[in-house]
């Protein structure tokens, strides 16, 4: 089977004025459809670096970033909000929500940028919402949500573009124990219901138990991988 | 694009208002200085712009006209001689000591012309007939410096240079750049304020025939020697440089209108620039979703002219309130059509430039900057 993503001995090399930092040392990774996979390691160790890298927001200093069969690694930087709008979805430690807009005007930001708009992006928003249990707080601003409800907006903002990889940097990482595990179910029933491939960063060992497979991640190197028995 | 930008900026309503304030500020500090500028300019030449004539005739290298010399009434004659030419009118202008009916010394300065004559007479006449000043003794003052001067009311009498001067009529609104203020008096009179001989002038005033070319009037009046010829609009120039630009005053006036400039523009940029990277984090994710660049500039551009027109709407508001409330005081703050659509164009284009600057940091996106808690 194809993967979804591959990246292919890649590296980065962030300049630290002047001074070189190697948060990615050559990471081989291949994401395949309908999976979650976790990716844990300590702080510095190159999971955020990572992630960006796969999500098309950040440039490998070497290697390949292989997105439905095509090498973007090195793909001029205009060419690239095209490949993050098709392929991708993120969801964020801090939420990111637009806090002037209601949780139904964030997901049809994301609509908009798709092309859809008015009337068609309305009802695509609340059947998003829906789908995260929220269609009650469709016209609620931020500011009076709870954390665990902003975060199930900002994946249903992600889903809202149909996006074959959702990509999740320290998800439940804000949010209380409940939140946290709504927020993985949620995440876990994405992967399996509509074939995606998820990532999520994480260090919260409680979310072990929603993964496919498991990336230890060191010092910019991946230490071992870990299969869940399903 | 429309309702992000929006509602980005109608969302913090505290924060809006601070973004208001500096460009209403920037605006109206901008439009009151250079209107302090433009009004300084056109007072210095507002005996000269109103004169109704085509040509001056003064003494050779004056710069303004509180500088030129007195020279011999027999050029007169000679102007009136040239082809062209249809009248040639005798003028005085001078700064002389007027003695207020108090006694208090004021320094004012005095415009002797011919009331029977058609050139360089009082305008905006608003008590007395000009033609009163043709009696010995007699003077026109401004309305604007009728408590300066101690007058109150028509017949009053102070002195000019010693000699008597009855108020027989006021203006209302002719200014002068200098803290002096302007009295119109007859040519004669003035020569007498002034201790001139009887064949003296100091300026002559040329109005040319219907349809001659000022020009060709001009280079034919140029025979004449010991003076200069300017056209109106020349002489007014010659004027307005050197009271803005060659003396201490007019230097002043033109340093506070560059700051004023300076200032606004520091303002509303590092006002913009701050509403713009408030909200950083929101392009940053937009920059994620998959939005263009273009889309991210569409938004923080609309955001920033938003502010800067709005912003500008209330400045100028308060800016042509100030100038027309300055239409009753001695000092003129002129704002024309122009100065209003430059500001309007500088205060949009500095907004566009100071978040475009911020979009830089953007359009490198920095993933720390979207996925730090
Ligand atoms: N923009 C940057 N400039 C310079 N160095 C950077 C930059 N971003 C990350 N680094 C460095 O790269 C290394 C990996 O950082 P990264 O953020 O990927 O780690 P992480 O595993 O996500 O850590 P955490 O768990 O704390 O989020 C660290 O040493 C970090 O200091
Ligand atoms: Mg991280």
């Amino acid at each position: 089977m194809t993967p979804l993503l591959a990246v292919e001995q890649v590296t980065k090399t962030y300049d630290m004025g002047g001074a070189p930092v190697h948060a990615l040392r050559g990471v081989d990774l291949a994401l395949h459809a309908g999976e979650v996979l976790l990716l844990l390691g300590p702080s510095g160790s190159g999971k955020t670096t990572l992630l960006s890298i796969m999500g098309c927001i950040l440039q490998a200093t070497s290697g390949k970033v292989i997105v439905g069969g095509r090498d973007v690694a090195r793909a001029a930087e205009r060419d690239l909000p095209a490949v993050r709008l098709r392929h991708f979805g993120f969801v964020f430690q801090g939420f990111n929500l637009f806090p002037a807009l209601t949780a139904a005007e964030n997901v049809e930001v994301a609509l908009g940028l798709k092309g859809v708009r008015g009337r068609a992006a309305r009802t695509a928003a609340l059947e998003a919402l829906a789908a995260v249990d929220l269609a009650d707080k469709a016209s609620a601003l931020p500011a009076n949500l709870s954390g665990g409800q902003k975060q199930r907006v900002a994946i249903a903002r992600a889903l809202a573009g149909d996006p074959s990889i959702i990509l999740a940097d320290e998800p439940t990482a804000a949010l209380d124990s409940t939140s946290g595990q709504l927020v993985m179910d949620l995440l876990r029933s994405l992967a399996s219901r509509h074939e995606r491939a998820v990532v999520i960063v994480t260090h919260d060992s409680r979310t072990i138990r929603y993964a496919d497979r498991i990336v230890a991640i060191e010092d910019g190197r991946l230490a071992s991988t870990t299969e869940a028995v399903a | 694009m429309a309702s992000l930008a929006r509602k980005n900026l109608f969302h913090d309503r505290v924060r809006f208002a601070v973004t208001l304030t500096g460009i209403v500020f920037s605006v109206v500090l901008a439009t009151v200085q250079l209107g302090l500028f433009l009004g300084f300019t056109a007072a210095t030449a507002d005996v000269i712009d109103h004169s109704g004539a085509d040509l001056w005739i003064v003494s050779t290298g004056a710069t303004h006209l509180e500088g030129v010399t007195a020279f011999g009434e027999q050029q007169a004659f000679r102007a009136m001689a040239t082809p062209g030419v249809a009248r040639v009118e005798k003028r005085v202008v001078q700064f002389g000591q007027w003695k207020r009916p108090d006694g208090a010394q004021e320094g004012v300065l005095l415009v002797g012309f011919e009331p029977a004559g058609e050139l360089g007479r009082p305008w905006n006449v608003v008590a007395g007939d000009v033609r009163a000043l043709e009696q010995a003794d007699t003077v026109f003052v401004d309305e604007l410096y009728a408590d300066k001067l101690g007058v109150t009311h028509l017949g009053q009498t102070a002195e000019i240079g010693g000699y008597r001067a009855r108020v027989v009529g006021f203006t209302r609104g002719i200014r002068t750049f200098t803290t002096a203020p302007p009295v119109f008096t007859s040519f004669k009179n003035a020569q007498n304020y002034f201790g001139l001989r009887e064949d003296q002038v100091l300026a002559l005033l040329v109005s040319v025939t219907p349809g001659a070319d000022v020009a060709a009037v001009q280079r034919a009046l140029a025979a004449l020697r010991d003076v200069d010829v300017h056209t109106t609009a020349e002489w007014s120039r010659r004027q307005q440089t050197y009271w803005m630009f060659g003396t201490g005053a007019g230097i002043t006036v033109l340093i506070a209108a560059a700051l004023g400039i300076i200032v606004g523009v520091v303002v509303v940029a590092q006002t913009i620039y701050a509403a713009t990277v408030d909200h950083i984090r929101e392009f940053g994710t937009l920059k994620a979703m998959g939005a263009t660049n273009g889309f991210i500039y569409g938004v923080i551009l609309q955001q920033a002219l938003t502010s800067g027109a709005l912003g500008y709407a209330a400045g100028m508001a308060i800016a042509l309130a100030v100038a027309t409330a300055s239409q009753q005081g001695t000092t003129a703050i002129l704002v024309p059509p122009w100065l209003a659509l430059a500001l309007f164009a500088l205060t949009l284009g500095m907004c566009a430039l100071a978040s475009i600057v911020s979009i830089n940091k953007v359009t490198r996106l920095d993933p720390a900057m979207v996925f730090k808690g």
